[in-house]
């Protein structure tokens, strides 16, 4: 058995083909069992990814510190290992699963931004495209002011709207295995009567339900506890190794659908698998936090930026978006006088970024 | 071994439009066939549905006796390749990134990239004379450079059988002559091909069988010598025309009438 660990997949290797210069320039590849086992990675996405993990864990410890009540950072271990007392309860009761939430609920929102960014191919491919968004907040605010839903109910209320709407967003657009304009345009049309929806239950409302529904749909991390830190594992359970298969799938889509049929991808099912799998997760995140705006936008372009790769990765997408949301919430939580939904904190940075992808695109031309 | 690409009594069809009805052809093994006809007359459709991007109405495509259409589709990938006209690069993506993604229907998640996999990315790279770009950004290259590329993803793919839909399309003069140049390689060394191009000329020098197109039909097959007269090309095409031996190649040469004669 023989294990050629790192070795450049490249003809530039000594005893290779001898064509100069490397064959996959960024590629390392690991072969086991004989050649019958081999993986391929991108070195600087790993290394991207590494560094974006490294800081997570800062902005955790960082989390757990912060507060009205201070927490010293010598103190943190004990907390966290079971110490009695008022440090304990704060940090494993309230901050900790807040905590990890933030960071469950940006790599869920993140993942269904790069799936709908390829699959759409351009960079403002977002959950909102296929309604589903919409399709949430109406579910939700029908089920605050109509019903008076709170917790769990209210985050179901939420899915049977998203999905609800994505399921016949995607029936209408779907001809022929043509996604792209369509999609967007059916999701736009969609969207846009969901809203009016919305807007006139708001308007029917009391004050005070008005208000709880407003916070639901500017997406807030507030009160998130272990009952949410552990749905987010089940969903990263279940939908960590679709999104693998996903994953191989999403480089022959981004070659356009014949190349993509023609190199042997099971076109339709492929899609399907796809925004199955970007409504699944952005899904779990709005279910949790509510529907965060811009993370799901943001975070795959700062990957496939960070990356300097081909395409969008799913893995580093969803490590970005993790981080993004946790510091959003931080400055949300510590830096204004006081506390505001992350929501409102993303919109704001979402909207920095925007201008500044335009500026540098702009400068770019 | 060689391979039996046919058509048999196909009919193709977008929706409810029918473009190509009842038609039969049987590809000659290891032949360079070349497929023209004027526009809009299903030429690019029948090659959609030999590459089984397209579902026959009725009728099959048959691979060595077996319907493409109910083969597992990445067994189809590893011997019918496609170049299709609608191929988009992802941004930034390098050229050696760009040919490896043609050995996917050899790939599995946990056999990612076999040392199969390097010799034919090189191979293919080379043969296509790219392998100097291998580190440059797609986008960057020239429209010449960049349909070698997507050749080289073709060919990386190590099938048999390759199918190219106007390959030359938006190329130069001189980039086709490389390209078509390229195509006579591959054929030499024993793959079946069958293109669609546009000109007349090159399809008789190339071709080493020559099937003329009209209205979803088959107007004539054949050697090109045989075939390209200039009788099938008025009627064909609507195009009163001469029909000269190439000076180069001795293959029928078309030279259109005059519109108006030159005093």
């Amino acid at each position: 058995m023989s294990a050629d660990v790192g070795q450049r997949a490249s003809a530039g290797a000594p005893g290779a083909l001898g064509a100069p210069g490397s064959l996959l320039a960024q590629g390392r590849v690991l072969r086991l069992a004989g050649g019958r086992l081999s993986l391929r990675w991108r070195p600087r996405a790993v290394v991207v990814g590494g560094t974006v993990l490294a800081l997570a864990a800062g902005l955790v410890l960082l989390a757990l510190v912060l507060g009205d009540f201070a927490v010293p950072l010598d103190q943190v271990w004990g907390a966290l290992t079971g110490a009695e007392g008022p440090a304990g309860t704060v940090v494993r009761e309230l901050r900790l699963p807040r905590a990890l939430a933030a960071l469950g609920v940006g790599a869920a929102l993140a993942v269904s931004g790069a799936l709908f960014q390829t699959l759409v191919r351009n960079p403002l491919g977002s959950p909102e495209l296929i309604g589903f968004t919409q399709g949430a907040s109406a579910g939700a605010v029908a089920g605050i002011v109509v019903v008076g839903l709170t917790g769990g109910a209210l985050a179901l209320s939420a899915l049977g709207g998203g999905v609800l709407t994505a399921v016949a967003v995607y029936l209408l657009a779907v001809r022929r295995g043509l996604l792209g304009a369509r999609l967007v345009l059916v999701g736009i049309g969609i969207g846009a009567m969901l809203n009016a929806v919305t807007w006139w239950l708001l308007t029917r409302a009391e004050l005070a339900t008005a208000r709880t529904a407003t916070v639901w749909l500017v997406g807030s991390l507030n009160a998130k506890g272990w009952d949410d830190v552990t749905l987010l594992v089940g969903a990263l359970v279940v939908l960590g190794p679709l999104a693998l298969v996903a994953g191989r799938a999403l480089r022959l889509v981004e070659l356009g659908d014949d190349v993509a049929r023609a190199l042997g991808l099971g076109l339709r099912r492929a899609q399907l698998l796809l925004v199955a799998l970007a409504v699944a997760a952005v899904a779990v995140g709005v279910a949790v936090a509510g529907p965060v705006p811009f993370i799901a936008l943001v975070a795959p372009q700062v990957a496939r930026r960070l990356v300097r790769g081909p395409g969008i990765g799913l893995g580093t997408s969803a490590l970005v978006g993790a981080v993004l949301l946790l510091a959003a919430d931080l400055l949300a939580q510590h830096v204004p006088p006081t506390a505001l939904p992350v929501g409102v904190m993303t919109g704001l940075l979402g909207g920095v970024y925007l201008g500044w992808l335009l500026r540098r695109d702009g400068r770019r031309t | 071994m060689t391979h039996h690409l046919v058509a048999s009594d196909l009919t193709l069809a977008y929706d409810r439009r029918v473009v190509i009805e009842n038609l039969d052809l049987a590809v000659p093994p290891e032949s360079f066939t070349v497929v023209v006809g004027p526009n809009a007359c299903g030429k690019s459709t029948l090659l959609r549905g030999l590459a089984r991007l397209l579902a026959p109405r009725s009728g099959a495509v048959l691979l060595d006796g077996r319907a493409v259409h109910t083969m597992a589709t990445r067994e189809v990938a590893r011997r019918i390749g496609l170049l299709p006209q609608s191929a988009l690069a992802p941004d930034q993506i390098s050229v050696a990134d760009l040919v490896a993604r043609g050995r996917y229907p050899h790939q599995s998640l946990l056999r990612q990239w076999s040392a199969a996999d390097e010799v034919a990315v090189a191979t293919a790279m080379a043969l296509t004379d790219v392998t100097d770009l291998a580190d440059r950004p797609v986008d960057e290259l020239s429209g010449g450079q960049r349909q070698r590329v997507w050749l080289a993803l073709v060919l990386a793919q190590e099938t048999p059988v390759l199918l190219l839909d106007e390959p030359t399309t938006f190329l130069d003069i001189a980039h086709q002559v490389e390209v078509l140049d390229l195509l006579a390689d591959l054929h030499e060394q024993g793959r079946t091909l069958v293109a669609v191009l546009h000109d007349l000329n090159q399809a008789a020098r190339y071709a080493t069988h020559l099937v003329v197109m009209t209205h979803g039909a088959i107007a004539a097959q054949g050697p090109p010598g045989e075939v390209l007269t200039a009788a099938l090309v008025a009627e064909v095409f609507g195009l009163p025309c001469r029909v000269v031996p190439d000076p180069v190649t001795g293959t029928p040469m078309v030279v259109p009438e005059a519109r108006v004669r030159v005093r």
